[in-house]
């Protein structure tokens, strides 16, 4: 009995331990990917089989943005650059009633999105990119002069203000059926 | 003096790998938690397009998927654009009987949140696309989401 007390202690032996690590994780290298669920959110409008009531809408309070089948954009009537396209949708937007041409005010301005059945993905979602960049920037210009902060830093009441001035209003018309195939 | 001289051997020590496992195994946790389990395996191609203004999806559990792009055997299945719902491919027609399938197996309080995460290849047409959202539109699915890669540089 007197003899146990005085055995030196064993080591168990761990350089297993990191092979047994390894395998967990290549298993979990090999089994996942990375979290990138990210996207551009739209809300679609209900089905409905009636035809959309006819609106009236001023001429100067829509905006007219359309690519074609061979991703030309053509933007009230003029074949404009993507890269010119958000800041004149801007302008559009917060014209508040001083150039005829443009719109009343952004209550009330709709920027109507119409593609090709043949146009390319990458060339839509970069088009209407640029449309929601256009309503961000107008967003977060209004709430940095008012409350000091990005609209995404603000609260939901002062975030609802915001809303209600620049509300988003970019139609997805359906699109045209010229260049599929 | 000699009395303190310790003896030392010439041969180098073994380095202790000792911390080795607890290396790994943060790594492992890392990767535990900043990836998620692949759920399909994917039979069209999806490169999908990049973008600026993105918004993180909420709740991976709200979340459906439906993929199109051209199948990657192109032998078998042509190239032209597919619809891929979970591990198949399926018709246009199929899209409403799908989500009906992913709001059956929410929680009844949290189907109104349903959202649709699209991703569609960035070489795929529209056309096909603009199916989908009409079949959704039906379903009554309106939360959509085109997944994108996010783009730092802007135009």
């Amino acid at each position: 009995m007197a003899k146990s007390k005085n055995r030196p202690s064993t080591e168990i032996n761990a350089s297993s331990m990191a092979d047994i690590a390894f395998l967990l994780l290549i298993f979990f290298l090999v089994t996942t990917r990375m979290a990138v669920d990210k996207g551009i959110s739209v809300v679609l409008p209900p089905w409905s089989d009636e035809p959309p009531p006819e609106t009236e809408l001023q001429d100067r309070n829509a905006f007219i943005v359309v690519v074609n089948s061979h991703d030309d954009l053509l933007v009230e009537n003029e074949i404009t650059d993507i890269k010119d396209l958000k800041n004149k949708a801007k302008r559009f937007i917060n014209n508040k009633g001083e150039d005829p041409t443009l719109s009343d005010n952004p209550q009330i301005a709709v920027i109507s999105f119409r593609g090709d059945r043949g146009t390319s993905y990458e060339r839509y979602i970069g088009v209407y990119n640029e449309l929601l960049a256009a309503y961000n920037e107008l967003r977060d210009e209004y709430s940095n002069g008012t409350y000091g902060s990005i609209y995404n830093d603000l609260d939901s009441a002062d975030r609802a203000v915001v809303k209600k001035l620049y509300p988003l209003r970019i139609s997805e018309a359906e699109p045209l059926d010229y260049g599929e195939h | 003096m000699a009395k303190f001289k310790t003896k030392r051997s010439n041969t180098t020590p073994a380095i202790s790998t000792a911390s080795l496992p607890d290396i790994i195994f943060i790594l492992l946790f890392f990767f535990m938690v900043s990836t998620v389990m692949r759920e399909v395996s994917l039979k069209v191609e999806n490169t999908l397009p990049k973008a600026t203004e993105l918004k993180k999806l909420a709740k991976r559990t709200l979340v459906s998927y439906i993929y199109v792009g051209s199948p990657l055997n192109k032998k078998l299945w042509g190239s032209a654009p597919k619809i891929q719902l979970n591990d198949a491919f399926a018709e246009v027609g199929d899209v409403g009987l799908f989500i009906a399938h992913e709001r059956a197996n929410m929680p009844e309080s949290k189907r109104r949140f349903l959202n649709v995460s699209l991703k569609v290849d960035k070489k795929t047409k529209i056309g096909i696309l603009t199916d989908v959202k009409q079949e959704l539109r039906k379903a009554n699915a309106l939360r959509i989401s085109y997944a994108a890669f996010p783009r730092s540089e802007v135009y």
